[in-house]
Order: C-alpha cells, then sequence, then structure tokens
C-alpha cells in the first residue's frame, strides 16, 4: 500500500501560499472533528438518520475545493458532508440536517444523506449510486451553453463505477468536451464488498482512455496533490478542452455507515485499517506543514479550539431546533 | 407446529429450494453481507459456494438483464434488489424486456425469474431509501407481484415463485421480518392468485396489503372495542389478484378499506377500488376509503415520518368514519 503514497515536499507547494495551506489544514481539521462528533451523537442515540462518516478522506473534499471558485458547482453521494463543508456549507445547517430539524439545510427532509448548500455551490447529495454524476454532467452542459466558465464536479465512490450511469455521463462529457471533472474517491470499499470482487479493473482511471479524455490516479490523502491536480483540470476544462478523471487513492476509517470501525465483522483486516490510520491525512499534512515551519503546535492548538467551538455550537443550534412541523408550509412536493 | 420469524423463515426455503433445485442461483447486492439484506440470507454462501449465491457489483440494471438472461438458459435466478428503491435503475430490464419478452416474442421463450425486490423504510432514511413500489410493478403487464405478509406465506409464495415459469415481483417489507408465525418445516406452496380471510367479520371489509395486513389486525382488534366487527383479507398476490375473495365480502358487509403502503394516485389501493366499484357497486353502502401514504416523497425528520406512515390508528379512524361514528 505504501506505493499509494505520494510524499509532501517543498517542491508540491511552492505556489501555494502559506495561508492557503493552513486554510486547507484547518478545513480537513473542521471535518474530521465535525465526523467524529457526528459518531459519538450517533452513538448516543442523538442522531438516527444513516451517517457514512468521511472520517480518513478529508483530503479529497478539501483538495478538490480548495481548487474551486464558490460558483463552480460540485454534487455529491451519501456519504457527503465533508464536500459539504469543504465547499463551504454553514455547518450549523447541517448538523441540524443531521438531527432532521426544521433549520437543516434540507429542512429535515433530508437527513444526512441529502443535504445542500446552494448558495457556495453545493448543488446536493443523493444516495442512489452514481445518480449525481450526470447532474453535474448537465451543469457543465449548462456552463458550456450559457458560456459562463463554470466547472462542475461530481463527487463519486468507487462503487460507482460499476454503474452504466457512469459511462454514458463521461461519453457525453467528453464528446462535448464539457467542463465538469470526475473525481472518484477509491476507498477500496463498496459497502462490504472489496474493489477487487466487483470490478475486473480496479485501476479506476483508466476508464477515461476509451473516452479520450485524462484520467489520471493520485495520492488522495495528499492534500497538497489533490488540490494541484484539480486546478490543472480545472485550467483544461477552462481551456475548453473537457473533463477530467481524477482517481483519489484514500480510505474510510469507519464502517459502511454509522461511527463503527466494524472490525468484529469479517469484511476489512483491522492491520489493513490501522496501516490507513497511521497515514492519516491530517497528520501527514501537519508533520510536514510543522517541519517547513508553516504551523507551530500553539497555531495548531487554536485551529483545533477555534474548530470545536464551532462544531459545539453548531451541535447547541441543531439541539435547540424545533422539528419541522407536519404540513408545514404546505407538503413541499411542488413550487 | 414451529414458529419461526418471517427473516428465519425465507431464509430456511433459500435452503430448501437451493439444496433440492440445482437450477436455484441467488443473485444480487448483499447476498453474502452480513447486513444488507437482514438474515435472510446467512449460511448459503458457505453451503452453495460462489458459483450459486453470488454477490454483484453496484449495477442493477445490468445485473436484472443478466438474472434474466440466465432464466432464458434455463437457470432458475431469484433476484435481490435490497431495496426497492434502487430498482429503478433496472426499471428497462424489468419493464422492456423481462415482462414484454414472452408476449413479445410470440410466446416462444419465457423467463422464469423471482425478482425479490424489499421495502426498508423509517429511521429517517428519506425518500431514496424508502419506497414500496408494488404498484409500478403491477402496473405492467407480463409481471406477477406477491406481496406476504406473514411467515407462512412468506415461504410458501417463494417456493411459487421459484416454481413459476413467468417473471415474479416478490415485494418483502423489512418491518415484517421480525414477526413470528407457525412455518411447517417442509416445503410447500402457496398459490399465486390465492387471497385469503385473515379474521371474519361482518361490517366492514379491510383489505391489507403485505405490512397493512399487521395493522390491520390491530385495528380490527382495536375496533371490537368500538363494537365494530372488520373482515380482514390479505390477497397475498397483486397479480392476479383474487378479484372474487374481495367481491364476496364486499357483497357481506357493504363496506370497504383499503389499506396499502405505496403512495395513493394511481396506486393498489386505488385499483381494487375501482374494481369493486365496477363489479359490485349495487352491495356498497358508503363510498370506499383509502389508507396509503399521501403523495410526498418519504421526509428524513422522525417527527414527518410518524405522519407520513400510516398505521392501525388511521385503519381504525376510516372504519368508524365509514360507519357514521367519530374518532380522535
Ligand atoms: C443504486 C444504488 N444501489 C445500491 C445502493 C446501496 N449502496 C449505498 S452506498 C453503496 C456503496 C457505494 O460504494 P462507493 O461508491 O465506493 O462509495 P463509498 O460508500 O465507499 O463512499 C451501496 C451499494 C444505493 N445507495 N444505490
Ligand atoms: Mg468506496
Amino acid at each position: 500500500m505504501q506505493e499509494y503514497l505520494i510524499p509532501f515536499d517543498k517542491e508540491l507547494v511552492k505556489d501555494i501560499q502559506e495561508e492557503t495551506l493552513i486554510n486547507m489544514y484547518t478545513m480537513m481539521a473542521r471535518i474530521r472533528k465535525f465526523e467524529e462528533r457526528v459518531g459519538d451523537l450517533v452513538s448516543e442515540g442523538k442522531i438516527r438518520t444513516p451517517c457514512h462518516l468521511y472520517i480518513g478522506q478529508e483530503a479529497v473534499a478539501v483538495g478538490v475545493c480548495f481548487a474551486l471558485d464558490k460558483d463552480d458547482c460540485v454534487f455529491s453521494t451519501h456519504r457527503s458532508h465533508g464536500h459539504y463543508i469543504a465547499k463551504g456549507g454553514d455547518i450549523k445547517k447541517l448538523m441540524a440536517e443531521i438531527y432532521c430539524k426544521a433549520t437543516g439545510c434540507s429542512k429535515g427532509k433530508g437527513g444526512s444523506m441529502h443535504i445542500t448548500a446552494p448558495e457556495v455551490g453545493f448543488l446536493g447529495s443523493s444516495a442512489i449510486v452514481g445518480g449525481s454524476i450526470p447532474l453535474a454532467v448537465g451543469v457543465s452542459l449548462a456552463s458550456s451553453i450559457q458560456d459562463n466558465g463554470r466547472i462542475a464536479v461530481a463527487f463519486f465512490g468507487d462503487g460507482a463505477i460499476c454503474e452504466g450511469v457512469f459511462y454514458e455521463s463521461l461519453n457525453f462529457a467528453a464528446l462535448k468536451k464539457l467542463p465538469v471533472i470526475f473525481v472518484c474517491e477509491n476507498n477500496f470499499y463498496s459497502t462490504h464488498m472489496p474493489i477487487s470482487k466487483i470490478q475486473a479493473d480496479t485501476e479506476v482511471y483508466k476508464r477515461a482512455e476509451v473516452f479520450k479524455i485524462p484520467g489520471i490516479r493520485i495520492d488522495g490523502n495528499n492534500v497538497v496533490k489533490v488540490f494541484t491536480e484539480t486546478k490543472k483540470a480545472v485550467e483544461s476544462a477552462e481551456l475548453g478542452k473537457g473533463p477530467t478523471l481524477i482517481e483519489c487513492l484514500t480510505y474510510r476509517w469507519r464502517g459502511h455507515v454509522g461511527p463503527s470501525w466494524d472490525l468484529d465483522k469479517p469484511i476489512r483486516p483491522k492491520e489493513e485499517v490501522m496501516w490507513w490510520v497511521n497515514n492519516c491525512p491530517i497528520k501527514r499534512f501537519e508533520a510536514f506543514l510543522m517541519k517547513e515551519g508553516i504551523l507551530s503546535d500553539l497555531e495548531k492548538e487554536k485551529i483545533y479550539k477555534e474548530v470545536e467551538r464551532e462544531i459545539e455550537e453548531a451541535v447547541k443550534f441543531a439541539e435547540e431546533s424545533p422539528y419541522p412541523e407536519v404540513g408545514g408550509g404546505g407538503n413541499g412536493v411542488f413550487k | 407446529m414451529r414458529y419461526l420469524t418471517y427473516a428465519e423463515a425465507i431464509n430456511e426455503t433459500f435452503h430448501q429450494l437451493m439444496d433440492q433445485d440445482e437450477r436455484v442461483v441467488l443473485i444480487g447486492q448483499g447476498v453474502t453481507s452480513p447486513w444488507y439484506v437482514g438474515t435472510t440470507t446467512v449460511g448459503l454462501i458457505d453451503r452453495f459456494g460462489e458459483r450459486r449465491v453470488i454477490d454483484t457489483p453496484v449495477s442493477e440494471n445490468g445485473i436484472t438483464g443478466i438474472a434474466a438472461g440466465a432464466a432464458l438458459a434455463g437457470i432458475r435466478p431469484i433476484l435481490v434488489h435490497p431495496r426497492m428503491d434502487f430498482m429503478y435503475y433496472a426499471m428497462d430490464q424489468i419493464a422492456n424486456h423481462i415482462a414484454n419478452w414472452y408476449f413479445m416474442l410470440g410466446e416462444k421463450m419465457n423467463i422464469p425469474l423471482v425478482i425479490w425486490g424489499i421495502i426498508n423504510r423509517g429511521g429517517e432514511q428519506a425518500a431514496q431509501h424508502s419506497q414500496a413500489l408494488q404498484a409500478m410493478f403491477t402496473h405492467i403487464p407480463g409481471l406477477k407481484v406477491l406481496v406476504p405478509s406473514n411467515p407462512y406465506d412468506a415461504k410458501g409464495l417463494l417456493v411459487s415463485a421459484v416454481a413459476d415459469d413467468n417473471p415474479v415481483v416478490y415485494v418483502d417489507d423489512r418491518w415484517l421480518y421480525n414477526q413470528r408465525g407457525e412455518v411447517p418445516e417442509e416445503m410447500y406452496s402457496v398459490p399465486i392468485g390465492k387471497g385469503v380471510i385473515v379474521k371474519e367479520g361482518k361490517e366492514v371489509t379491510v383489505v391489507a396489503i403485505s405490512y397493512m395486513v399487521v395493522e390491520a389486525l390491530k385495528a380490527a382488534k382495536e375496533l371490537i372495542k368500538e363494537k365494530v366487527d372488520v373482515e380482514v383479507i390479505d390477497p397475498r398476490s397483486l397479480k392476479p389478484l383474487d378479484t372474487e375473495l374481495i367481491f364476496e365480502s364486499v357483497r357481506k358487509t357493504g363496506r370497504l378499506v383499503i389499506a396499502d403502503g405505496g403512495w395513493r394516485t394511481c396506486g393498489v389501493a386505488a385499483e381494487i377500488a375501482s374494481l369493486v366499484s365496477e363489479n359490485v357497486f349495487g352491495s356498497l353502502k358508503a363510498p370506499i376509503r383509502r389508507v396509503t401514504l399521501p403523495d410526498m416523497p418519504a421526509p428524513a425528520s422522525r417527527a414527518l415520518e410518524r405522519a407520513y406512515y400510516p398505521r392501525e390508528r388511521e385503519i381504525v379512524q376510516s372504519v368508524i368514519e365509514l360507519m357514521g361514528g367519530n374518532y380522535s
């Protein structure tokens, strides 16, 4: 597995401002702490909606979203808290949605798997595997018609590669040279199935070849690498060259759904899980930032304190918010 | 007599079917998973191996067609969709191919395929993880649709479904999985298209579908207190539908409530209501009542879920109102 990792070095960050690096670090910490808190709240029975935690994959959401403008759009999946936060979504409204409260970003109707923050370009998450990929392509089609330079990103897992809609979407986007970026978060599992048991060829990025678009496989736990590669994809799309498929190798630490590590189930070897935990995307980045003198212990402490304060505020907001009212404001089926 | 839970009954039936007939193959997402389809497939992979217990990629449309192709070639596949919500991806294979094949090709090719669709709802799972789509499949010519409501029928109908030479959609509700009931150990079949009276009564007929049978029986008990004598009918199969059993009951009671866990518009309850009014209108003493989901996607919040899913209370209320009373 070691070969998956690309080490951080000075060369990699040479065009990135220190402030941006710190912001990336902070964003990853925010997602991690948010998800850990959600996991605890599920264990405590306070949250019931099924939560697919993003712990371990933070570098992908952050690296990608930092390479985008606010106007650029992303779509996500059942595992979408990280993308929402990285794109700049309000975490109070997110926590309230996970509590299924009226003040949630989807008014308590969507729960964890259906969140949205259109004000920052997070256009929604679908829990149908592969289901939101064509929606991102559609947004990029609109960009090409409206000629507004807006980029669209589809986040999806390795499982989605098995759905026909993935190929249909890639083909159309490649054919029309649309400004869309396909970001596959390959965490090596689709529910209880390891990727080798569901894909004839486990190198996801190669799917790009037949559509004659760039496809790359990168260390998805190296936030800077994800950022720089997404930047390149953005530039390529802006030049009218069409889509890119970026396969980010990463790992979800917890089980498929809920806070459990699922180590009691015959799915993932404990050594494998621990290897990824030891190569934590945040810790790796942090070690680099410290070594380069970009981050100090003091600053780190400050960041975590602030992040935890924000999250506690979000929990308080969610707890104190009312549940949606039956029939409140009509039934909301039509506009 | 032996008692099993509904999930145990299904599991036992799989074991027996696969043991008895080598052509039977189980295919679909989660058939080797410790949780995906509850405990219904426990032990199958160890006993029958990967050639006959095939856990699949997330490829609903392809896998559904693949199962149908295997059925054309002499296999008896049971294809699982662990949630009915995911069946929309497979809708083309189901509706355009599987349902049409026999008719369209001059009755030369039949597809003996069981499509096992699971309803899994509640628990703030929201609109894409909650759907009860029995009406969709009942609408399509060429598909049989079964809706067991207890462990005994779960076993008997599954056996009949596998024996049938046509595509059969077997709708299975996870809210039933812990129900206990008498289940003979030996294999037996429940005939497709035959409903049953699960509780006799004289004043109001309640036709209940799938899990709603459980709620209807609770309602019937409650209604005894209100001095209303309800007859509960479980059609067990939506297509073919045992219309005569329903008509006969309505001729006796003159009042009908239909309880279905699907949506209201163009739903199963709507179909049964129109059949009754077409055929035994003269026996009706009051308008037909439907207890269904509202025409709304499933909400996440528990506060909305409580109001969304109809239960015993809504059935009791409808019956009492039909009898001219008030219930609050
Ligand atoms: C169409 C459809 N089929 C099946 C499922 C059930 N399901 C939910 S998540 C998932 C696995 C997805 O794996 P992957 O795409 O790798 O995402 P990950 O969970 O690893 O983030 C499956 C099969 C679903 N939600 N939608
Ligand atoms: Mg995955």
